[in-house]
This record gives structure tokens, C-alpha cells and sequence, in this order.
């Protein structure tokens, strides 16, 4: 297990730049997640890490050692493929063992390790088939197992879920999770879903165009996102935005469009008459008579909770209720955000306020 | 469900003989394969059996033949040149098939990086390809020529030499004279079909191989190597099959010279068939190319067959 430390790291192919200096600490044994929506260079700085792009400029450091130009085998790395980069020519007992094999490790010792990281993952009874016949999310714990026989000093994982189904995704999600906390090897893991990101995290880092946004731990993330990005992309449904202006007149309020006014609960100060993004989670949401006036556009009860789809001022927001209302299109209701916990970020620069 | 099935029976009571067969699918299914069947016929079974029957009789060009049941085979056996000719093929196949799967398989390799004028240079390989056996065959004939070839001349400017080579008059350097030649038309087959299964391979396999510690020849033994063996298989088949049956660089280049010494069952065929007017003895040497044609199939077949782990899923 080590520690890694991502310093200033840029990466170019030809004039184009991707990476424009990313520089993420990871602790021993921490599971830190990569996230972003596609393009964001999430993927590249993990192969990078693995040693399979080189570095256009920073340093990347695993342990105590900077790794910018030693080989992948000699990085003491593990990884994950997304399409799992089983070989097919052999069975899973081969498969989990090659990299000892190629080591020159003994055949006791390498049947002793493929032996016990099948026992850890249940593959005991598959350890003779070939990945053919071998069902999605057995290949991808096959993947693990290679990773685990290793005995790597860190893991990394690219979108290992993305090829499964989501019921499977979701089960696959508590197993690495599972698997890290009896392991405790430093993790890094890829995904573009902010779920995995939010449950399986020690750390989250969310990406986008090449630069870092925020990191922090899940609720960090969630409770003060940095930046309206951050906000938009971490929780489930998004956080709905308002644009609009502050109005501090013996109390602060938000007055968005059409005049809607929704409260704060106290405004930055000299902010009157600022043009601000007003951000609210759907789970924030009130019926309430002091709210303000909102228009039902659609229902969508999911059976735990209901997603209600309503105008506010014109503009489409969506509150999601534990609790049962009965709303059907059309209906008229008041809707009261939280002022305690909702999201002010300045108009022009997306920085949290 | 009586009420249902009796007005039913009735109808295809009423229905024509040839309307019912139209509707059955066995009558259907034979339907549709008679186009491919008389094919077949025409063109691959009528031929062979008629060959395999000219080998079995004494039939001379403008003659017709009588049944000898196996005595131009009995005759053959007892024939150096016809021993000679077989001795030629083997070693003609063996020796072109060798260098053709490892010069195709360095230049399908070399293809598959990443290298400036991939295309034009992967052009370049095709062309031996492209251009017609014969005339391919005259170049060849031209640079092994006793008098005018261009590499005794480059040699003896090099230096290296003092007097030209007689490629085509000594028999073991005819043989390789036309080995080569043979390898040069051969090599892109080869090449471009061991390439499109190189790109068959995922990418991420080398790379998983590379963080599992492999160096480039363990990953070229332990990844390239196995992946490829089933498409190795199937071009190394055809390789053989053709080169054994070759006669087009044969015939322009040596005709079968010097003394038979590069003479092919294929060619001693053509010539004691066409040329010398014995059907029936050159379509017994035909047929005597058959034997040895099933066992390399067969060897392919049950040595390189597709192996267990390229088989379906099983649960």
C-alpha cells in the first residue's frame, strides 16, 4: 500500500491540451474516485497513473518515488479494464496467475495466491473456465481477481461497471466497496456515474475539461459544492438552478424570473440587486403556504419517493417527497425551498457565494 | 376444436398436390438448395470423378480409353521422374511455406505499429499480389536469366562475384531460384490476412499484459501468438494447398527444368496429359496429388482446429 501524489500534471496530445494541470493528493489505503461527463480527462489521468500515456508535464509519485519514466510492470499497479482485458486463451485460474507467472513464481506459490483471491471473490468453482464462458459479472470479478493476486500497492479501476446491468452495477458497487475495506489498498477509480462516486468514495474528485472542480468527501461534495458545476452534477435528481437578482430589503430575498420571490437566509454582504444562480436540491423542497407559486407539470412517483415536475416563474424545477401528496397535472401548489441549505452562486463565474 | 379442424381438413383435401408441397417445408427446403447443389455438381463433382476416372484408364488425346483399374498408378511407381516430381512439390511447398508465414508474419507485425506511410507501405506489400502470376513469372525469368540477370550483374559490380550465376540451368539453384520467386508472390496473402488478425486483437490486452510485467517477446508469445493461431491456421491451409498445386510460376519460368529438376506433380501432369497426349497417365498424377492434399487439410484441421477457449459459452 502507498500513498500517490498527482502534482501539477498536464497532458497534450500534439497542440491539444487535456489535463491543464491536475494535482490530487490520495492517502494510504484511500479510495478516491474520478468523476466527470466524458471528455474530462478522468480516464487519461488514470492511464497515466498506470503508465500507459506518458506525462507532458508535473510529476505523479507512488510512495516515495516519482514514477514519470519508470515502465508500468514496475509501478506495482493493478488495473481494472473497462472491458474487463481478460485473455481469452486462458482459463481463469491462467488468467489471475500470469503475472506471477511472468515473475517466475513458483506453481505452489502462484496456485496458493489464485487460491485464496478466488476464495475472496467466490470464483473457486469457475477457476477452470475460460472468460467465454463466463456471465458479465463474473468476468469483471475475474478482472478483480487478477488485480488482487498482485498485491499491488495500488488499485485502479476504469468504469469496471459501466458494461453490467444496473442491478447487477449496483451489486458489483458494495463488492469493490467490500473488498477495499478488508484489503485497505489505496484505490483509484474511474466512473463518469456520480452514484458510484457518492457511495463508494473516501474522496471524490470531480473532473471537467481538464481541470479539477472540487474534492472533498461525498457529503462535502453534496452539502457545499464549490461551484455551480459541482452542484449540477453530484446528487440525484440535479440540483435545479434559478437565475435572478438578491434583494436585501430589511430581509434578504432571491427574486427570480418573472418575479418569483424565494427566501434566503441571509444575502453576502452588499449583494443588493446582484445577479445570482438561485440553487435548490429537489429533496429541499416544501409544500408550504408561504411558498412560492408553482404549476405541476408531471408526476413521478417511484414508489419511496415521488418526482414532481412543476413551473416555478416559467422555469421547470423538479422536488422529489418522501411523503405521499396527492398531485395530479395541472394542480396549483406552493413550494418552499429550504433556506437553511440552499445554493447561491454568482451569475458570471459559477463560484459558490 | 373438432368444430375448428373439420372445415380445415376439409380445405387441404381440396387443395391441389402441388400447392400442399408448396406449403411444406421439407419440399421448400429442397427446393432452394437445388441452384447450389447442381452448382456443385457441375462444376466440382463432375470434374473430380471424371479426373479420378481418366487416372483409372489408358485414354490418349483423340482416343478413347480403356478401364486399366489401377495400372498407371502401378506404371508411376516405377517412374524416377514422376518420384522426382514428388520430391520437387514437397520440398517446394515446405521451403516456400516456411519463409512466406515468417516474412508475413514480421511484415503484418511491422504493419500493425504505428509507423509513418502505413498505407502507402501496406500498398507496397499488395503489389505482388495485384500483378498477374505470368507476368510476374516473366520478370522472374528475366532476373534469374543467364546472360542478363540484374542481380549476377549488381554482384559483379559489388565485387562478390566473377562470373553470372546460372540460376535456372542447376538444378538446386532452379530450385530455389523458383522457391523465391514463389515466396515473393505468396508473402502479401500471407501478410495481410496475419494483419487483419493482428487488428482483431484488443489493445487493451498488450496493456494488461504490460502492467501484469510482460516483456514485448512474452507479450508476443503469450498474447499475439495464441490469439493469432486460429487465423495462422486457416492462411497457413490455403498457403500450402496453393503452393502445393502451383503450376503457372512453374511452367513460365523452368517449364519443368533443368532435367525435371523443378518439375511439380502439377506441371508433369499438364505435360503428360496436353503436351504428350496421355490423359489417362496425367490424370493419374493429378490424382495422386490428392492423397497428400487431405492429409495437410486434415493436419490443420485436427492440429490447429479451433481450440476450447474460442468456443461458445456454456451455462
Amino acid at each position: 500500500m502507498s500513498s500517490v501524489q498527482i502534482r501539477d500534471v498536464r497532458k497534450s496530445f500534439g497542440n491539444f491540451e487535456v489535463l491543464h494541470g491536475v494535482s490530487i493528493p490520495i492517502e494510504d489505503g484511500q479510495f478516491v474516485v474520478l468523476v466527470g461527463p466524458s471528455g474530462c480527462g478522468k480516464s487519461t489521468l488514470l492511464r497515466m497513473l498506470a503508465g500507459l500515456e506518458n506525462i507532458t508535464s508535473g510529476t505523479i509519485s507512488i510512495g516515495d518515488r516519482v514514477v514519470n519514466n519508470v515502465q508500468p510492470k514496475e509501478r506495482d499497479i493493478a488495473m481494472v479494464f473497462q472491458n474487463y482485458a481478460l485473455y481469452p486463451h486462458m482459463t481463469v485460474a491462467e488468467n489471475m496467475g500470469f503475472s506471477l507467472k511472468l515473475r517466475n513464481a513458483g506453481s505452489d506459490e502462484i496456485s496458493k495466491r489464485v487460491k485464496r483471491a478466488a476464495e475472496i471473490l467466490a470464483l473457486t468453482p469457475l477457476l477452470d473456465r475460460y472468460p467465454r464462458q463466463l456471465s458479465g459479472g463474473q468476468r469483471q470479478r475475474v478482472a478483480m481477481g487478477r488485480a488482487i493476486v498482485r498485491d499491488p500497492q495500488v488499485f485502479l479501476f476504469d468504469e469496471p461497471l459501466s458494461n453490467l446491468d444496473a442491478k447487477l452495477r449496483v451489486a458489483m458497487r458494495t463488492e469493490i466497496k467490500e473488498l477495499h475495506q478488508r484489503l485497505k489498498t489505496t484505490t483509484v477509480y474511474v466512473t463518469h456515474d456520480q452514484i458510484e462516486a457518492m457511495t463508494m468514495a473516501d474522496k471524490i474528485v470531480v473532473m471537467h475539461d481538464g481541470i479539477v472542480e472540487q474534492m472533498g468527501t461525498p457529503l462535502e461534495l453534496y452539502d457545499k459544492p464549490e461551484n455551480q458545476f459541482v452542484a449540477g452534477f453530484i446528487g440525484s435528481p440535479a440540483m435545479n438552478f434559478l437565475k435572478g437578482h438578491i434583494r436585501v430589503n430589511g430581509v434578504a430575498t432571491f427574486e427570480g424570473p418573472n418575479g418569483v420571490k424565494l427566501p434566503l437566509k441571509s444575502a453576502p454582504a452588499a449583494s443588493d440587486g446582484k445577479p445570482v444562480v438561485y440553487g435548490v436540491r429537489p429533496e429541499h423542497f416544501t409544500i408550504a403556504d408561504d411558498g412560492a407559486d408553482a404549476e405541476i407539470v408531471v408526476v413521478e412517483p417511484t414508489g419511496s419517493e415521488t418526482q414532481v415536475f412543476a413551473k416555478v416563474g416559467g422555469e421547470q424545477v423538479v422536488a422529489v417527497f418522501r411523503e405521499r401528496h396527492q398531485f395530479n397535472p395541472g394542480d396549483k401548489v406552493k413550494l418552499k425551498p429550504d433556506p437553511d441549505v440552499i445554493h447561491l452562486f454568482d451569475e458570471a463565474t459559477g463560484k459558490r457565494l | 376444436m373438432a368444430v375448428i379442424a373439420e372445415p380445415a381438413a376439409a380445405q387441404v383435401k381440396r387443395s391441389s398436390l402441388w400447392s400442399r408441397a408448396f406449403e411444406s417445408r421439407n419440399f421448400l427446403g429442397a427446393m432452394f438448395m437445388v441452384p447450389a447443389i447442381a452448382i456443385l455438381i457441375l462444376f466440382l463433382a463432375y470434374p473430380l470423378v471424371l479426373g479420378l476416372w481418366l487416372g483409372m484408364t489408358d485414354t490418349k488425346i483423340g482416343g478413347v480409353g480403356r478401364f486399366i483399374g489401377f495400372g498407371n498408378f502401378v506404371s508411376l511407381a516405377k517412374d524416377s521422374v514422376f518420384w522426382l516430381s514428388v520430391f520437387n512439390t514437397i520440398f517446394y511447398t515446405v521451403a516456400a511455406s516456411i519463409v512466406k508465414f515468417a516474412i508475413g508474419l514480421y511484415l503484418a507485425l511491422l504493419l500493425n505499429e504505428r509507423l509513418p506511410f502505413k498505407s502507402m507501405i501496406r500498398a507496397i506489400v499488395l503489389l505482388p499480389f495485384v500483378v498477374p502470376t505470368v507476368l510476374s513469372a516473366i520478370a522472374f525469368w528475366w532476373i534469374y536469366d543467364s546472360q542478363f540477370s540484374i542481380i549476377s550483374w549488381v554482384l559483379i559490380k559489388a565485387g562478390l562475384i566473377t562470373r553470372y550465376i546460372d540460376f535456372l540451368g542447376d538444378p538446386w539453384n532452379a530450385r530455389w531460384s523458383v522457391v523465391v520467386a514463389n515466396i515473393w508472390r505468396g508473402v502479401p496473402f500471407v501478410a495481410i490476412t496475419l494483419l487483419a488478425g493482428l487488428q482483431t486483437i484488443s489493445p487493451s490486452l498488450y496493456e494488461a499484459a504490460n502492467l501484469d510485467g510482460a516483456t514485448n517477446l512474452q507479450r508476443f508469445r503469450h498474447i499475439t501468438l495464441p490469439m493469432l493461431s486460429p487465423i495462422i491456421a486457416v492462411v497457413m491451409t490455403f498457403s500450402v494447398l496453393m503452393t502445393f498445386t502451383d503450376f503457372q510460376l512453374i511452367y513460365t519460368i523452368t517449364r519443368g527444368g533443368p532435367i525435371n529438376a523443378t518439375h511439380l506433380m502439377a506441371t508433369l501432369s499438364f505435360q503428360r496429359a496436353i503436351t504428350g497426349g496421355n490423359l489417362g497417365e496425367g490424370a493419374a498424377i493429378s490424382n495422386a496429388m490428392i492423397p497428400f492434399l487431405v492429409a495437410a487439410i486434415l493436419l490443420s484441421f485436427f492440429g490447429l482446429q479451433r481450440s476450447r477457449w474460442q468456443q461458445g459459452g456454456r451455462d
